[in-house]
């Protein structure tokens, strides 16, 4: 057995994926880190204090694994749903039956909550240590608007499904659009912009139309939720993501004591 | 005996009760955190979340609502925040009992000391993803996602609720109208988020947990997380029914119940009750009262606090930092105000400006 592992070890094959030896010595260690596309994210070494779960409660760390396993799930619907009000409810009941080990609907939704509780307690984390203090400031920042696109990728998601529980909610939820101060219909001084005395602002082209592309949540709403939660969020969340990290190292690594 | 605790129960739930309770809650918490951290409180209060939990599923309403699909996480959420508030209260604790004799943080030990990352960091991380991995699987597994009738745009649901994570701002709602409560109030939590980094300059308390080295910022931030926030999105998913009436946990959802409203204006407050008067025809007139509070409120009260109570604050942050400051704290304080403003006196609207639909 352990010839065997030896003989992998030293093939070419292995040898031209991974050109260092065990990492078991300083130097094998150091380089296993650093030539590996993956793994180069992290330092080489780390402060003790960085690493304890009673430190970082490794939130950040949960929230990017729900993201990849939203991804790799969300990939997988998209071969069985298709986004138009007639097929959009069947395509989900046909999930629950016919598609055999049918929990990749269950782990998209349920990693979908858990990502918002993540990401929420990953803030309050880095807000209780006082980690978005000087040279961090920026990094906040990035994470703010995460959270605000976590929040989006999901209220996109809900729709999807297209069932009461989907169509009311979004309904609840972009309702508040109608009353933007001068841009929705219902909004404060909206009603005062006139124009020989005709409305200027009303429902069919109000903040509110502009965010569900119609005047009530329709199939163009479906449409336009399905795009922006399968590619245009998603896309704008792992460049943010990338920068994130890529942060985490130029400010110092995780956060500890000066 | 069943019957007297829940109907106890129901009675804590009432909006009114629930959110003083968990001020009080709060409060207390920090103010007697040496007592609060003890790892007994902590077995404590979890011992008591899950008996309650456990005996509440015996009850028909209870379960109905608490194991809704959609439910069952936010009740999980409410143990993690519990728990995470509990862990970092506790280390803060310790820190600064250390500080205080001279002796270096619980960081500060740990900092001293470097690692590698393979294999120290890279297997932490991968038993986190593994452990957080099969979770999600056995979750997924016994709870199916909920799917309801297919969509009806014509029948409208009672009660319609946003998702789970916008049920505080939901609940803002029976305070505020919504551009305050679905436009303004979000925008600004945005946006004092953002602000954060760039208003709170005291250096201490950075890469490790502490109270005492900045309880003002923290405990602003725990009011607004855990009450506005956290507490709210609980309220608004377990406690709030067919039409946004409340319903204690163990309470029957009847669609018939409907709590009158009986709100009135501060106009009228102002001009009808006290002066005797009818109302202003002049919308400027009418509205003094309320528009003149609020400039008091935005404009002199953190003038006032300046000189008094955040005086140490305003000296170190400078005065445009300290009014950014002021002003999103004010912002947030509005909301419960305007609660109990709404408990006291019935309080619908501190302006109504009809002319311009702006209602504050
Ligand atoms: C999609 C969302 C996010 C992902 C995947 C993510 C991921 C991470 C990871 C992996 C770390 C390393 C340390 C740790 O695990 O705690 C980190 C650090 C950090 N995050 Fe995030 N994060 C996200 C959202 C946020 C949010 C919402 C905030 C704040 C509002 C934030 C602010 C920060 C800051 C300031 C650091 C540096 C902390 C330190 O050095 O101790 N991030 N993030």
């Amino acid at each position: 057995m352990t010839n065997l592992l030896e003989s992998i070890r030293t093939s070419q094959v292995w040898r031209s994926i991974f050109r260092h030896g065990p990492p078991v010595t300083t130097r094998n260690r150091t380089l296993a880190v650093l030539s590996n596309f993956f793994l180069h994210l992290h330092p080489v070494k780390l402060r003790r204090s960085g690493l304890r779960l009673s430190y970082t409660w490794c939130m950040g760390g949960i929230t990017f694994f729900l993201f990849f396993v939203e991804t790799i799930t969300g990939l997988l619907l998209m071969f069985y749903y298709r986004p138009t009000a007639e097929y959009a409810f069947a395509d989900i009941q046909a999930l629950n039956a016919h598609v055999p080990l049918g929990i990749m609907r269950e782990i998209h939704r349920w990693g979908a909550h858990a990502m918002v509780i993540s990401v929420w307690l990953h803030m309050y984390r880095v807000f209780l240590t006082g980690s978005y203090k000087p040279p961090r400031e920026f990094n906040w920042n990035v994470g703010v608007i995460l959270l605000v696109l976590t929040l989006l990728l999901s209220f996109t998601g809900y729709l999807l499904p297209w069932d009461q529980l989907a169509i009311w909610a979004i309904t609840v939820g972009s309702n508040m659009a109608r009353a933007t101060p001068v841009l929705g219909h219902e909004g404060p001084f909206a009603g005062n912009l006139t124009w020989d005395g005709v409305g200027l602002i009303h429902a069919g082209n109000d903040a509110r139309f502009a965010l569900i592309s119609g005047r009530f949540v329709g199939e163009a709403t479906l449409l336009r939720f399905y795009v922006l939660h399968c590619v245009g969020i998603p896309l704008v969340v792992a460049v943010l993501i990338a920068i994130h990290f890529w942060r985490v190292r130029k400010d110092g690594g995780i956060s500890g004591p000066l | 005996m069943n019957d007297a605790l829940q109907g106890f129960f129901n009675a804590l739930g009432d909006p009114r009760l629930y959110f003083l309770l968990s001020c009080g809650l709060l409060g207390a918490s920090l103010y007697w955190r040496k007592w609060f951290t003890k790892i007994g409180t902590g077995v404590a209060l979890l011992a008591f979340a899950v008996v309650f939990f456990v005996w509440g599923l015996g009850d028909r309403d209870f379960f109905a609502i608490a194991m809704k699909p959609d439910n069952v996480p936010i009740a999980g959420m409410l143990v993690l925040v519990g728990f995470f508030t509990w862990l970092a209260l506790r280390r803060a604790v310790i820190n600064d009992e250390l500080r205080a004799r001279g002796e270096p943080t619980l960081e500060e030990r740990a900092a001293s000391q470097k690692v590698f990352v393979w294999p120290d960091l890279v297997y932490t991380e991968l038993i986190c993803l593994m452990l957080v991995g099969a979770l999600l699987v056995v979750w997924s597994v016994y709870l199916k996602a909920p799917i309801e009738e297919p969509a009806a745009p014509a029948i409208s649901p009672n009660p319609a609720k946003a998702p789970w994570y916008f049920l505080g701002l939901q609940e803002m709602l029976v305070y505020f109208d919504p551009w305050l409560a679905g436009v303004v109030f979000p925008s600004f939590i945005i946006l004092g988020l953002q602000a954060i980094p760039y208003i709170d300059r005291n250096p201490k308390g950075n890469g490790y947990y502490t109270f005492t080295e900045r309880p003002f910022a923290i405990t602003s931030f725990l009011f607004g997380f855990l009450i506005l926030w956290v507490s709210l999105v609980i309220l608004g998913t377990f406690l709030r029914g067919p039409n946004w009436s409340f319903f204690g946990p163990f309470e029957y959802w009847n669609t018939n119940k409907l709590e009158p409203l009986i709100n009135v204006n501060l106009s009228e407050i102002f001009w009808v009750y006290w002066l005797g008067k009818p109302l202003p025809q002049f919308w400027l007139v009418r509205e003094l009262p309320g528009l003149l509070l609020l400039v008091g409120y935005f404009g002199v009260l953190p003038i006032i606090l300046a000189r008094t109570v955040l005086k140490k604050i305003y000296i170190e942050a400078g005065f445009a930092r300290y009014q950014v400051t002021a002003f999103l704290l004010l912002m947030m304080a509005l909301l419960p105000i305007k609660m109990l403003l709404r408990w006291a006196f019935n309080l619908k609207y501190l302006v109504q400006i009809n002319e311009f639909f702006l209602n504050i």
